[in-house]
């Protein structure tokens, strides 16, 4: 799982059936610094996150289990809003 | 998810079956202000996407989870057309 920002929101009409209804955010990539780490992408949204707040999130296959069990096709979804986190 | 602009499609006459009657796509990553960025690639077209649009792209295994790709041989569909991006760049 990844540390990021959400910085925007997308918004589509026509799209799988099995996306209906869900939230997709944009999201930046961070660094344990808290810094920009990466190229940004689209993530769904499974807790109720909104822009502006740092989350984690998962990639790949698993992408798909926060909804089950509906199968969307997702490949990275938010899983958790972050409070704070401390690096050594 | 990716975005991605649709800038050309692929016509394959000799394919695996499982994509026999599949739209292929070529396909440019953009950022969410619309400019290009890293390479090209071909995805299977679920949402009847057409040249010019930007579009929502599902890459790796979640891609046979696109409407109608189960079992099929693809790493990357076009799940969703964008209408719109919203992008607030406020600093946490």
């Amino acid at each position: 799982m990844n540390l990021a920002r959400v910085v925007g929101e997308v918004v589509s009409t026509v799209k799988d059936q099995n996306l209906a209804g869900v939230t997709l955010l944009v999201l930046q990539p961070l660094a344990a610094s808290g810094e920009d780490a990466g190229r940004t992408l689209v993530a769904l949204d499974s807790v109720g996150a909104g822009v502006g707040e740092q989350v984690f999130f998962v990639r790949g296959r698993e992408a798909a289990f926060p909804f089950y069990p509906a199968e969307p096709p997702a490949d990275a979804t938010i899983v958790g809003i972050v409070d704070h986190w401390d690096v050594e | 998810m990716i975005l991605a602009k649709i800038v050309g499609t692929v016509v394959a006459t000799r394919k695996d079956e499982r994509l026999v009657s599949n739209k292929l796509l070529i396909a440019r990553p953009v950022d969410p202000h619309g400019k290009a960025e890293g390479n090209y690639l071909v995805a299977v077209d679920t949402v009847d996407a057409g040249f010019g649009e930007t579009v929502l792209i599902v890459s790796g295994s979640s891609a046979r989870m696109a409407s109608g790709m189960k079992d099929c041989p693809v790493d990357a569909a076009i799940v969703g057309i964008v209408d719109t991006v919203q992008v607030h760049e406020t600093e946490p």
